[in-house]
């Protein structure tokens, strides 16, 4: 269930260049963490660094800690696909598995990963992942279509169900509603706070408004320029954040005086 | 925020727990690849091991009593006399139909008219063979006693005129037709990737298709023209089944195109002669396999160089 | 881009004034001057006793010069430029499709004479005059086929996957311009490899099915890699990163998304591999060889396989010369035949398999 994740000292490369310096931060269980900035600040290779994902791209490597509940994700001993499975992802388009159904697409964490389920048994995890997505009454009658036969912002839903249910204590979200219209938007967001009650949540967004509405606490992200590591500014309560942050960055950015 | 290390002091690589199952997965693919390399490496190996005895026999004993390089070197004339032919006949042709297929033909019909095309190069070879030897050679018997009659200057059409048509022009244009495909093929990609700014930069400025083609396409397509040409003269060179069938060959060394003394080519001779081949005649087709691997290589291996250099550039601009 | 000969002023010769009313050829009548010229090229060639080679290529010359000289005199210089290049170009096309038609006629004309039951439920064994088919040749092509095949997919698979999926710096670069290097290896270059190979290993004068299936497996992995690779690079990243995310293993992720995914392509990449080797001759004459009789063992000796069949049909006939060249035009027509099939099957698969959108 819902986890702390400490972050201290990281620095993340691409080969030798140095693209997000010295983060240090304490993201708080049962509540949605929401990571701001300008483009190439580094906030999605923050986000991606916390469940490993970034090391897909080939030379992407960390220093420093990251600790969640005890447990050193970069540990030696640390597998990073059980990583990814404690710390699900949803990502900035939809991408449904285009060969599955909407039922596969769900079960898929669970198939992909060689798991034998008994039919009742998988039944009810895609039952529970769709009503936990706000899915199923949407898509109960057509389990068995293809998942990208969906509308973008049911198929981003769908993602979410399928995140949630591999039983993960943690949700990365990166910029989940950019592709989305904005009553679609509402509905991840309505989402996002009835999900915060049983996940760790943090979000990246490029809408000041989305991280204002639905986040606890608020990271900035900065880089002085091009060519220069991404630096996490500023991490306080939301509210503190967009009423009367500490950093005139913070402020500038917020109020739309930067670049 | 505390101070960092500079980027510059490298810690020890991750280290990254892997499963068995990935680092199997990932090891046989790896292996697959190496597998290539090493069968590429064996082709050579194999064939210069086999064709030792060839290259240290004393002459007399080679086939033809002339040495290695006696017996080969018509052969190596013969081969690129036919492909050189293919090529020069078959490069403007394919351009012209690239051009037909991407900017004249009308849209509806053009995919079709260019799987028309590429149908050319799905047939056999072997049908290639038999097809020039029972309808090309005789049609173009015509033309080599006109050839003979009005163009005998040159020596290449020093005749005298072959009565069968089975002669190196007949194999060269039978090679054009085969290596047409190949060349349009290239040549048709590289021109519908001409840059439409490019392109429609020049019919604003109030160009003919022909001018846009000229100041747009042709210059961006160059190098693709000259890589599918390459393409082709490789396989030209080491065509068999359609020489061996059509070309009346083994005559040494000529110039000759319409008489009905050629020289053979590497490949076809091999084919031709290995079945009853024994002892040091099989060393020395395979010597000449060899040569002709070489010749191939080297060809193919610029064209690649050509294509790639192409395509280090089309990205940027 | 290049400097056009065309200066800009030329272009626009009256900046400013009005817009030239279009002096145009009418609609049909460059294909009109286009068939007089054919036509006059016709009452040429008759003056020499009428060919129908002689009247298309006077006809071409003709009907391009009078396209050109009439746009000439009515259009202006550029426009009869224009159509001349028009001209060209749709003649280069006709040429090309010369061969073709001509081809698949003349194989077709004399391949229907044996296009029989007989010829797909015999073979030749003690066969020296009429009758007899190809039964063993179609079944060795088909058994040396699919061995070929059985090697050459799952290397060149892997080695796509490995290419797309893992590789990195040297090794990938190296495996790349090797493989496009492999794609114009001389097919008889191929067998004498697989001569030698068999000669070390097994002695002199052995002749095994398998050594054929090994020449062309040399000619099949480059295929099969380059189509593969290029299929699964149209993978979207995306989906690679969702399964990532769900915990799921690379290996597994490559298997279960990225394989299925890309299974359409795949297989038509594969089977236009397979019919690329299924009419080579020239490796298999030279490892292989040809038998009378029906013999299905790769690893036993001698097998028929068509394309050699065809060709010692043809080149060696014996005391009844119809026959054997009757056999050696239906087995090229049958040739023809397999590789449209694999083509068309090809194109049905990327049609069928194709991931639904469901909308």
């Amino acid at each position: 269930m819902a986890k702390r994740i400490e972050v201290s000292d990281l620095n993340i490369y691409y080969g030798d260049f140095l693209a997000v310096e010295g983060v240090n931060v304490s993201i708080e269980p049962r509540s949605i963490t929401a990571l701001i900035g300008p483009s190439g600040c580094g906030k999605s290779t923050f986000l991606r660094s916390l469940n490993r994902m970034h090391e897909v791209i080939p030379g992407a490597r960390v220093e420093g800690k990251v600790v969640m509940d005890g447990q050193d994700l970069y540990g030696a001993d640390t597998d990073p696909v059980d990583v990814r499975r404690h710390i699900g992802m949803v990502f900035q388009r939809p991408n449904p598995f285009p060969t599955m159904s909407i039922y596969d697409n769900v079960i898929a964490g669970n198939r992909l990963n060689g798991k034998k389920m008994k039919k009742a048994e998988s039944d009810d995890v895609v039952e529970r992942a769709l009503r936990g997505a706000n899915l199923w009454n949407e898509v109960k009658d057509r389990l068995d279509r293809p998942g990208s036969g969906l509308s973008g912002g049911q198929q981003q839903r769908l993602c979410i169900a399928r995140a949630i249910a591999v039983g993960p204590d943690v949700l990365l979200m990166d910029e989940p509603c950019s592709a989305l219209d904005p009553i679609s938007t509402l509905a991840i967001e309505d989402l996002m706070t009835e999900l915060k009650d049983r996940f760790t949540i943090v979000i990246v967004t490029h809408n000041m408004q989305q991280a204002a509405r639905v986040s606890e606490s608020t990271g900035f992200f900065n880089l002085n320029g091009v060519g220069q590591p991404g630096r996490l500014i500023e991490f306080n309560p939301t509210e503190k954040i967009f009423s009367n942050p500490d950093q005139k960055a913070t402020e500038d950015y917020i109020s739309g005086r930067f670049g | 925020m505390t101070a960092t290390k500079t980027p510059t002091e490298r810690p020890p690589a991750q280290r990254v727990v892997r499963r068995a199952g990935d680092r199997l997965f990932a090891g046989s693919a790896k292996g697959s690849g190496i597998f290539i390399l090493v069968v590429l490496a064996g082709v050579a190996a194999f064939l210069i091991g086999e064709a030792i005895p060839a290259l240290t026999a004393p002459a007399e004993d080679v086939p033809g009593g002339e040495g290695l390089s006696g017996y080969i070197a018509p052969l190596v004339l013969g081969t690129l006399l036919g492909a050189v032919l293919a090529l020069l006949v078959a490069t403007p042709l394919a351009v012209g139909i690239a051009l037909f297929v991407t900017y004249y033909a009308p849209r509806r019909i053009a995919a079709g008219l260019g799987y028309a095309i590429d149908l050319l190069a799905a047939i056999p070879s072997v049908v290639y063979g038999f097809w020039g030897l029972a309808v090309l050679a005789p049609a173009l018997v015509p033309f080599h006693v006109w050839a003979a009659d009005h163009l005998g200057w040159l020596p290449l059409f020093a005749g005298p005129a072959s009565t069968s048509g089975r002669t190196m022009l007949t194999v060269g244009l039978v090679l054009a037709v085969m290596i047409l495909p190949i060349i349009s093929a290239i040549a048709r990609e590289v021109f519908s990737q001409a840059p439409a700014l490019h392109r429609e930069a020049a019919l604003a400025l109030g160009a003919t298709r022909w001018e846009m083609i000229k100041m747009a396409v042709l210059p961006y397509g160059k190098s693709g023209v000259i890589a599918g040409a390459m393409l082709g003269l490789g396989r030209a060179l080491g065509e068999t089944m359609a020489v061996a069938i059509v070309l009346s060959g083994g005559a040494g060394a000529t110039l000759n195109l319409i008489s009905s003394s050629n020289p053979s080519t590497i490949a076809s001779n091999i084919a031709l002669r290995f079945p009853e081949a024994t002892g040091l005649g099989i060393n020395t087709l395979i010597a000449s396999g060899l040569v002709l691997f070489v010749i191939t290589l080297a060809v193919n291996m610029l064209a690649r160089w050509i294509v790639n250099r192409r395509a280090d550039f089309s990205g940027a601009n | 881009m290049s400097t056009s000969t065309q200066s800009p002023t030329r272009v626009a010769e009256e900046p400013g004034g009005a817009i030239r009313r279009n002096r145009r050829l009418p609609r049909y009548a460059p294909l009109g001057l286009y068939v007089a010229g054919i036509a006059l090229g016709a009452v040429l060639s008759a003056l020499t006793g009428f060919s129908i080679a002689l009247t298309a290529v006077y006809g071409a010359v003709l009907g391009t010069l009078a396209v050109y000289t009439g746009a000439r005199a009515v259009e202006g210089r550029r426009k009869a430029t224009d159509r001349l290049v028009t001209a060209l170009v749709t003649t280069a096309f006709a040429i090309a499709m010369v061969p073709l038609v001509s081809l698949v006629y003349t194989v077709l004309d004399k391949g229907l004479a044996r296009f029989d039951a007989q010829f797909f439920t015999n073979s030749m064994f003690r066969v020296v005059g009429e009758g007899g088919g190809a039964y063993h040749a179609v079944l060795g092509t088909v058994v040396i086929t699919a061995v070929t095949a059985v090697i050459s997919v799952p290397i060149g698979l892997l080695t796509a996957i490995y290419l797309v999926e893992y590789g990195t710096g040297r090794l990938k670069k190296a495996i790349t311009f090797f493989v496009d290097v492999m794609t114009g290896i001389p097919s008889i270059v191929a067998g004498l490899f697989a001569f030698a190979l068999f000669t070390l290993l097994f002695g002199n004068d052995v002749r095994l099915g398998l050594m054929g299936s090994a020449a062309l497996a040399v000619l099949m992995i480059p295929v099969v890699v380059r189509s593969c690779e290029e299929v699964l690079k149209l993978v979207p990243n995306e989906l690679r990163e969702a399964s990532y995310a769900l915990g799921v293993p690379k290996w597994r992720t490559i298997v279960k998304v990225v394989l299925p995914t890309a299974v359409a392509g795949l297989g038509t990449g594969i089977t236009l591999a397979v019919a690329r080797v299924i009419g080579e001759t020239a490796p298999l004459l030279i490892t292989v060889g040809l038998v009378t009789g029906t013999n299905l063992n790769p690893f036993d000796g001698r097998m028929a396989t068509l394309p050699v069949f065809a060709y010692y049909q043809l080149t060696q006939p014996g005391t009844d010369t119809q026959a054997f060249l009757d056999r050696a035009w239906t087995a090229a027509l049958v040739l023809i035949i397999l590789v449209m099939v694999l083509n068309v099957v090809a194109r049905l698969i990327s049609r069928f398999f194709a991931p639904k959108t469901g909308r």
